[in-house]
């Protein structure tokens, strides 16, 4: 509701038209600096998400000679994930699946605990909006400077204050914007690449396009995003509960409000404790008014709690009139009852028992991953030979994959075919009844593999058959069933 | 244009002052850049009908003006690839078909030529995995007619088989029943010969003592004492599981009767510029033998 309320004070402000119309303008939030606990946090978690974004792909990781040595990296062109010690291939993806899970999962149980503290404190588009908005301070100074600056006349001192505004959030845009494709390759040689402007394409395309959408994003449209564009405001209601912890302003304490010192005089005696001084809403970097209560554009950052204490202190009342509860709560309070808070509700336990389960999976799945694999494709045509002797011969394109990290022998043996023999197509050597193929490290070799045998009469044309490998250094098997086709069955 | 904007009491919100049958709606306004990124959106769009292919008109279309065209891409695409292939074939085209083997590298882009190659001239008759049919040989078995060495394949392919062409593989096989060289009597008692000794039938009660003498003095000049066939002539191995024209007493009568005398075209590049290149030829012929039955 405030937002329209905000377009209504905006577009009646702009004189002789009292419509709101059907498109709106947007307002511009001059958010005032302040200073508390959730200031102080927000500034903390910026640091970390700004220092991990920026500095992971720069840590080194050794795996070896001749190996990739970047702790984090999404190596497109070699089809290869490589986090920490762990490395994926494109197959694994499926671990995406169960990342996503639990991020989606985490978010919601974190919403519905404790409201909106993605949105506040964690998301990008708050992150580089925050610290766009603090070097926007930096250079043209606070709310009131900003304010009577914008109003004022084009002065040389506002046009440089802005060139510099704007040159220095392009620069961070375009580190930001830089330190996205680091992910994409090593970092060291990429920079020294981009340099010398031999980074490729691509690399250039998605500095400019992280550059541009940064410097739009958190420069221009910071609200607008939070208000307009983001589907996640739309849908955390259905999360929240009347038992989340959410940013509200308690207004069996503060109404009803008024100017005036809290002296006991008649003036203000009726008066609850909101002074009606307007620091929640100066502070708020949406521009909302806390004490409308529950609202889409709220980010639930909680500054305005920051700004209402200092106020408070300064007017010798208690602090905390806009502070964190819950709706259940704040009913309780105005009728003079206490509720204790239960973050263990059906819904957060729900939430919890789905976070757990698919940490379980992904964990098992991540530590039981194999080092081997094995694919094995039957030819379509001919689906067999008959050979001279009146045996039959089947081909098989075999694909072994290497994970480890160091060239390694495979044995590979048949079971279910009796006296069923195989060879290596194109290459020299008796047909023998296992094969011995080496494959490159962290690499797939691919075999074309001759088997030899003679189907029993019984199957019909078809009968199972596995192909067993083992790796012949660290014992690990792994198995793939096929089948052994021959006359009989759909074939002649 | 609206003019009945009034104020919602319960919401305490403007109207948009558009009334259906007494429906009025709360006026939520859009904010205004988002209008002028659609207008921005609607530009873009414009600028692309002018400068990419657009509007149809009957026999042709606007091509726009950059000219692009997908089917020129390609062909480019395509001229590009020949040019990167070119100097691999050229390579293969020079080397004997053995060391092209050797070569890794060049045995892959063989490999690859090889299979298209095969699936456009040799897949109608061989199948597409080299299988054959009856009367065209399986070139995916140990059985070869004229010898499943690369350069006996390179050469079958190159110059053909009773192909007409002066260096192609011929040879014939007599019509003894038809040109009266055996009797019906004596045809039979060949057949059961072969069809029992040879190609593993049992035969009821047939004596074979006939058939093998009059098998000794007609056949195993070209299929040999035992049946095991003869290679210079083409003449297929008869004491084996593979038939070229099928497993059955039949086909085996038919033939000596009057023998199918299988034809392949030789595929050496003709004055017509017709044929394939010895390179491609190379590669098909490698191909063949990676099939599975390569000597």
């Amino acid at each position: 509701m405030t937002s329209h309320d905000n377009v209504r004070k905006a577009t009646a402000g702009e004189g002789k038209q009292s419509h709101a119309g059907l498109y709106a303008a947007q307002v511009t939030v001059y958010p005032k600096a302040v200073h508390g606990p959730a200031r102080t946090f927000k500034w903390g978690v910026l640091v970390f998400c700004l220092a991990v974004y920026y500095l992971l792909p720069w840590l080194r990781w050794d795996r070896g000679p001749g190996r990739v040595s970047q702790a984090v990296l999404l190596d497109l062109p070699n089809r290869r994930f490589y986090f920490f010690n762990i490395e994926f291939w494109p197959q694994d993806i499926y671990y995406l699946t169960g990342a996503l899970i639990l991020a989606a999962v985490g978010l919601f149980l974190v919403t519905s605990l404790a409201g909106r503290v993605w949105c506040g404190y964690a998301c990008p588009q708050t992150v580089w909006t925050d610290l766009f908005m603090w070097v926007e301070r930096l250079v043209e100074g606070d709310r009131n400077a900003r304010m009577r600056r914008d109003q004022g006349p084009a002065t040389i001192d506002r046009l440089w204050r802005k060139g510099v505004k704007h040159a220095v959030w392009i620069g961070i845009a375009f580190w930001t914007g830089g330190a996205w494709i680091m992910y994409f390759a090593d970092a060291p040689s990429l920079t020294a690449r981009f340099w010398r402007g031999e980074a490729g394409t691509a690399a250039y395309f998605f500095i400019g396009l992280f550059t541009f959408t940064t410097y739009l994003l958190a420069g221009w449209a910071r609200e607008q995003v939070c208000t307009y564009m983001c589907p996640w405001p739309r849908f955390q209601a259905s999360m929240l509960d009347e038992q989340s912890l959410i940013v509200t302003y308690q207004p069996w304490r503060g109404e009803p409000r008024g100017h005036g010192k809290r002296d006991g005089s008649p003036a203000t005696a009726a008066l609850g404790h909101c002074i009606d001084c307007l620091a929640c809403v100066h502070v708020c970097p949406t521009g909302v008014d806390i004490r409308d209560g529950v609202q889409l554009e709220c980010i639930n950052c909680g500054l305005c709690v920051d700004a209402c204490n200092e106020m408070m202190v300064k007017t010798g009342q208690p602090k905390w009139l806009v502070t964190w509860d819950t709706l259940a709560g704040q009913k309780a309070r105005a009728e003079g009852r206490h509720e204790k808070y239960r973050p263990f509700r059906p819904r957060t336990l729900i939430y919890l028992a789905a976070m757990t389960v698919a940490l379980v999976v992904m964990g098992t799945a991540l530590a039981t991953r194999a080092q081997i694999d094995l694919a094995v494709q039957h030819d379509r045509a001919p689906l067999f030979v008959r050979v001279r002797d009146g045996g039959i011969r089947n081909g098989y394109t075999v694909k072994i994959s290497n994970k480890t990290q160091a060239p390694a022998e495979f044995e590979l043996t048949l079971r279910g075919l009796p006296e069923g023999v195989m060879a290596l197509a194109e290459q020299s050597g008796a047909p023998a009844p296992s094969q011995t193929l080496a494959v490159d490290a962290d690499s797939i070799g691919t075999f074309r593999i001759l088997v030899f045998g003679r189907p029993a009469p019984q199957a019909g044309g078809s009968q199972a058959l596995d192909f067993m490998l083992r790796n012949v250094a660290s014992g690990e098997r792994t198995s793939y069933a096929s089948v052994f086709l021959g006359p009989g069955g759909n074939g002649r | 244009m609206p003019t009945k904007i009034e104020k919602d009491t319960l919401s305490g919100r403007e109207t948009t002052g558009h009334e259906w049958d007494g429906l009025k709606e709360l006026n939520t306004p859009l904010p205004r850049w988002w209008l002028y990124t659609f207008a921005a959106c609607c530009l873009c769009a414009l600028v692309l009908f002018v400068l990419l292919p657009s509007i149809p008109y009957g026999p042709g279309y606007f091509h726009g003006l950059l000219g692009l065209s997908s089917r020129a891409t390609v062909t480019a695409d395509v001229k590009g690839m020949e040019a990167q292939r070119g100097v691999f074939m050229d390579k293969i085209k020079t080397m004997p078909i053995e060391q092209v083997k050797q070569d890794p590298q060049l045995l892959a882009v063989a490999t690859a030529a090889g299979r298209t190659v095969f699936a456009s001239n040799c897949q109608p008759c061989h199948g597409p995995g080299g299988e054959g049919r009856i009367g065209y040989p399986n070139l995916a078995d140990d059985t070869w007619l004229w010898g499943g060495k690369l350069t006996d394949i390179q050469q079958t392919v190159t110059y053909g088989i009773r192909s007409g062409n002066e260096k192609a593989r011929i040879s014939t096989m007599p019509a003894f029943g038809a040109l009266g060289v055996l009797k019906p009597e004596q045809i039979e008692a060949v057949t059961d010969y072969v069809w029992s000794a040879l190609y593993g039938h049992a035969a009821e009660g047939a004596d074979l003592t006939p058939g093998r003498a009059l098998f000794v003095e007609n056949c195993v000049v070209c299929h040999g004492n035992n049946g095991e066939g003869k290679r210079d002539v083409g003449a297929p191995p008869l004491k084996s599981a593979v038939h070229l024209y099928d497993d059955t007493r039949e086909a085996v009568a038919a033939q000596i009767t009057n023998p199918h005398l299988g034809v392949m075209p030789a595929w050496e590049r003709r004055g017509n510029n017709t044929g394939l290149d010895p390179a491609t030829i190379k590669s098909v012929a490698l191909y063949v033998h990676a099939l599975g039955g390569g000597e």
